[in-house]
């Protein structure tokens, strides 16, 4: 059962990275957000059959990482837990679609193209999730939102909704533990007692989120989420947006994979 | 100082199950008196507390704070007056670092960044832990997680101190601390606790609750020294007066 205690410590992994100092880090949230989301467009904007032409965008992945210094595998552990839901969306994918394509003399279904293609779409948008919240953290992206005029009672749900899965998490770490403990040659919980088990966290959990809320509202909650003021917009911060949105421009005019080849091999002689 | 009065009439709470947890309760608390209310479990000292704040109102008769009586809209007031530490730390702390946290307050009044930041650096050097500010307060140890609670609400500055059981298994070091932390605000203090030799220290006047009424009010020495009293009201002697086990000198235990 340790395994959900160092799950409860895995979810807390972002908002340790989020602390880190680095260049990224540095850069204004709202600036970091508004990246983000032109990036999550441009990858959706592709064709179902465009994969080459996503290749490019690893590109600012890979420049996040660098130079965030995040670590790697943690983040490529979290991916792989979305991959999953991302399989089972496009897996029918080569049934579905009847047009055939040959690679190696091999004849194979488009939808298998597709399906690749929402793979790595799905890949690419969840990694620029994570890191931006690896790089900026929740209240950051929260107080970019607010700047951005998003309703205050969507913002804070999303600030609590996060908090609140920390909370369940712990309260279901304690339950397993003491299951455990009392159960020791049970593998995992049997069923009869699973539904009470579930009730039980749930009631425990709402309990316990009452409580933190009126700890909020004794020390003067009135349903604005204050993460303290953000230094504001410098001019290497827009840069940077600007930098990334003119190389996302052209990753999606031009088939920069195809030009870099072309270039490299002196004009396709 | 009026303003500092905490002042309870003929108070009634029942619970929604029913269960009449506070039957009839009033005192007056004055300026800079430090209390301590004892019972035992379910006595009615956290909802008395919860009732002191308004988290719950009352079925009947009144609180006032100062010259205000606590009501739904009188909340804010109330809460800018009162500065509530829970029992458990982690009801309190669920920021991602002890300085957002003890922020959390100052900020949610909208004051200054810089004078945000005075009042959390002055309130973690009060409870001697600023060289944890930019820990997230999961990683803490009990002790320092009760000392980033008390700065959390010495923060926000309040007149008067509410605390549930601030001892609660907290090791022998970390409890001498924050017994120090304690003596040293000047203002009203309300302490709930069972450690009886902290609210001796502490507490120049104690009221005990039985069965959510008032069963004893008066000078802590008093009260914390009559065996019959606390033995009719579920509770003991304070260890300090109890006669010792190794040598059976001192106390005054029958």
């Amino acid at each position: 059962m340790s395994n959900v205690t160092t799950s409860q410590y895995n979810l807390r992994l972002l908002d340790d990275l989020a602390r880190l100092d680095s260049p990224i880090h540095r850069i204004h949230p709202l600036i970091k957000l508004m990246t983000t989301i032109i990036y999550l467009v441009v990858v959706v904007s592709f064709g179902k059959y465009e994969i080459l032409g996503l290749l490019p965008l690893l590109f600012y992945l890979v420049v996040i990482i660098a130079l965030a210094e995040l670590p790697l595998w943690p983040i490529v552990k979290r991916i792989l837990w979305v991959e999953p839901l991302i399989i089972g969306i496009g897996i029918l994918n080569p049934w579905f679609d009847q047009q055939v394509f040959t690679v190696g003399g091999l004849v194979l279904s488009k939808g298998w193209l597709t399906f690749l293609a929402i793979c790595c779409k799905g890949g690419l948008t969840v990694t620029a999730a994570i890191l931006l919240i690896a790089t900026t953290g929740m209240d950051g992206v929260a107080a970019a939102l607010r700047l951005l005029r998003v309703p205050r009672v969507f913002v804070l749900q999303l600030l609590l909704t996060y908090r609140y899965v920390a909370v369940l998490s712990g309260e279901v770490g304690r339950v397993l533990v003491a299951y455990s403990l009392r159960a020791p040659r049970d593998q995992g919980i049997r069923w009869p007692v699973l539904g009470s088990l579930i009730g039980q966290v749930l009631l425990r959990t709402f309990d316990r989120a009452e409580r933190i809320y009126q700890a909020m509202c004794l020390r003067g909650f009135a349903g604005e989420y204050h993460t303290g003021r953000h230094p504001g917009i410098r001019l290497w911060d827009i840069a940077y947006g600007g930098g990334w949105v003119l190389f996302f421009g052209l990753a999606r005019a031009y088939n920069l994979p195809l030009l870099i080849g072309v270039w490299l091999t002196g004009g396709g002689q | 100082m009026s303003h500092h009065i905490v002042e309870a009439t003929d108070l009634r709470f029942t619970y929604p199950d029913g269960h009449q947890a506070i039957n009839g309760i009033s005192f007056l608390l004055r300026h800079g008196e430090s209390v301590g209310i004892i019972g035992a479990n379910g006595a009615g000292k956290t909802t008395l507390l919860m009732l002191m704040l308004g988290v719950l109102l009352p079925t009947s008769g009144n609180v006032r704070v100062g010259e205000v009586e606590v009501t739904r809209k009188t909340l804010p007031i109330i809460r800018q007056k009162m500065g509530m530490v829970f029992q458990d730390p982690d009801d309190q702390l669920f920021m991602t670092t002890v300085y957002d946290d003890v922020a959390f307050g100052p900020r949610n009044y909208q004051l200054e960044e810089a004078e945000v930041e005075r009042r959390v650096v002055a309130a973690l050097e009060t409870v001697g832990i600023l060289h944890l500010r930019d820990r997230p307060p999961f990683k803490l140890s009990g002790g320092e997680k009760r000392a980033a609670a008390i700065a959390s609400v010495l923060s926000m500055q309040p007149d008067i101190l509410v605390m549930d059981e601030p001892s609660a298994s907290l090791d022998p070091r970390a409890r001498r601390r924050v017994i120090r932390q304690l003596q040293s605000f000047e203002h009203i203090k309300i302490i709930t606790s069972h450690d009886l030799d902290m609210i001796l220290e502490l507490c120049e006047r104690t009221i005990v609750l039985q069965g959510g009424r008032i069963a004893a009010d008066g000078p802590s020495a008093e009260i914390l020294s009559n065996p019959d009293l606390l033995e009719a009201c579920g509770l003991e002697l304070p260890l300090t007066l109890q006669s010792c086990p190794l040598c059976g000198n001192g106390g005054s235990r029958r």
